[in-house]
């Protein structure tokens, strides 16, 4: 009886040593399948911009850090549940995600495009580069016609509970058939197999797929931002807890100052996608 | 608890009920009559027959339904030549290649269940039909089939039920089941306890109207 309660109370202090180690770390999530942003190599690891952000801004916060996987679609319900303590996966800052969670100052922004197969009918519209949704000009504006007008009854795909479907569902490019996917990777298949039509998500998503795959994936007309595409790329920290947030806004602060993100962001995206 | 967003969600999560419940009454239907066909191939004497009918129920019931409608969904839609063939206008749709996946799933364990229901009947029946000069054809139709019918029905209503749970696989090929809409629901709100909660609840709904029709049919046709 005594050995065994030695074992139980040995086992509980070695509970409460590993319990302890790990408070002190910042339990980072991403989702790894977001390339260049965040994914995973051959071997499993996670790598990408924001792996190795993640890392250097834990050091200007000087605490050390875990980088948790975790699926697209419940990475805000994870962080409310305490999964872990920050968002850093490529999201976006926008109106409704603020409702949910707070975000630091942004540390990444990038534009959003339509992409088709080369050959489609909607291959080169009509538009101008690039439009900001934020406050539309008559440019955008007349854009946003000829895009309604091009997309009615085209199915088009996007990853679910992102930028890129909230802007379909606002109704900005009239009726269109949004089909919504777990992964981007799952998008890139279907637009290459032809189910979807065309394809919307951040325009270095499709260049990295097109780059690797070798399918011919073209993008098309204009790339989008601000409006529901937001207001840049930020880490996703819970609403109370306000200690964290001030230490990645200093963090990224110093990381910028340095010339850090812009060295780390030119390396994965092929320029310099910082803010 | 946000209470609101359980009455709110509500209506969204039982209009997409009706999806759900148009894969599984299809996907039933014809993995039905798959389950029969192969069932009766299963009983034939003939070794190459019997060997292919095994194989079928075999690989579908020894592989996941998520990983069957992969391989029909993203698999086959990798292949050139069968995009460019007539099939391509099938698999096209999310919503046949989802009927494709639960039909031939569910048409595996259906033929088990349905040959085990077929060997369970006592020869001398069918021995006394034959002694009545009643045909073959006329003793498989009128005494074996309504056996096997009765016999396999309490497993076949758990096969259902089965179903029912497996049909919310198809939100992952991009049909907004109830599992679908309720993932769509939380994509928006980021509350997934109350969301879940209310389509949990639709999901053992169904079951208790399936279960229950199970059981009167089991009274009225027990003997």
């Amino acid at each position: 009886m005594n050995i065994f309660k030695k074992t139980i109370f040995s086992v509980l202090l070695s509970l409460l040593i590993i319990g302890n180690v790990n408070a002190d770390k910042i339990r980072i999530g991403t989702e790894g399948a977001y390339p260049p942003w965040n994914s995973k190599n051959e071997a499993g690891k996670l790598i990408g911009f924001e792996v190795e952000l993640a890392y250097t801004l834990c050091r200007y916060i000087g605490q050390q850090c875990v980088i948790v996987e975790q699926d697209w679609d419940g990475m805000i319900p994870a962080l409310i549940m305490r999964k872990f303590d920050a968002i850093m996966a490529g999201m976006s800052i926008t109106a409704e995600r603020q409702k949910a969670i707070s975000f630091s100052q942004g540390y990444a922004d990038e534009v959003a495009s339509l992409a088709v197969m080369r050959g489609s009918s909607l291959e080169g519209l009509d538009t101008s580069a690039g439009i900001n949704l934020t406050k539309p000009n008559a440019a955008a504006k007349k854009d946003l016609k000829t895009l309604t007008a091009a997309l009615a009854g085209k199915t088009v795909c996007v990853q679910t509970a992102t930028i890129h479907q909230n802007f379909l569902d606002s109704g900005d490019v009239g009726k269109v058939n949004v089909r919504t996917y777990k992964t981007q990777d799952e998008v890139n298949l279907d637009l290459a197999s032809g189910r979807c039509d065309a394809a919307l998500a951040a325009a270095v998503a499709f260049s990295d797929y097109a780059e690797k795959s070798g399918k011919p994936v073209v993008l098309t007309g204009p790339t989008f931002s601000g409006g529901a595409f937001g207001n840049g790329v930020g880490v996703g920290i819970r609403k109370d807890d306000t200690e964290l947030l001030k230490k990645f806004n200093a963090a990224i602060n110093k990381a910028r100052k340095n010339g850090d993100i812009s060295r780390i962001a030119t390396k994965w995206f092929g320029f310099d996608a910082s803010m | 608890m946000d209470f609101e967003l359980m009455i709110n969600s509500f209506p969204k999560l039982l209009n997409a009920t009706v999806v759900t419940l148009k894969l599984l009454s299809v996907s039933l239907i014809v993995g039905l009559f798959i389950g029969l066909l192969f069932a009766i191939l299963r009983l034939n004497k003939n070794i190459f027959v019997n060997k292919f009918a095994y194989g079928y129920s075999y690989v579908f019931r020894g592989t996941p339904l998520l990983v069957q409608i992969f391989i029909i969904y993203f698999g086959l839609g990798q292949i050139e030549s069968l995009r460019s063939s007539f099939l391509w206008v099938i698999l096209k749709e999310p919503y046949w290649c989802a009927i494709l996946a639960f039909a031939l799933n569910t048409g595996a364990y259906t033929s088990e269940i349905l040959r085990s229901a077929f060997q369970t009947i006592k020869p001398g029946i069918i021995e006394a039909g034959k002694s009545l000069g009643i045909s073959n054809k006329i003793i498989f139709c009128k005494v074996q089939i309504p056996i096997a019918i009765r016999q396999s029905l309490p497993a076949y209503g758990n096969e259902i039920i089965l179903m029912l749970k497996g049909t919310s696989l198809a939100s992952t090929v991009t049909l907004m089941d109830l599992t679908g809409v309720a993932k769509y629901i939380i994509s928006t709100t980021f509350k997934p306890i109350e969301v879940f909660i209310v389509a949990g609840g639709i999901y053992l709904f169904m079951t208790f109207i399936i279960h229950n029709l199970i059981k009167f049919l089991e009274k009225k046709y027990s003997y």
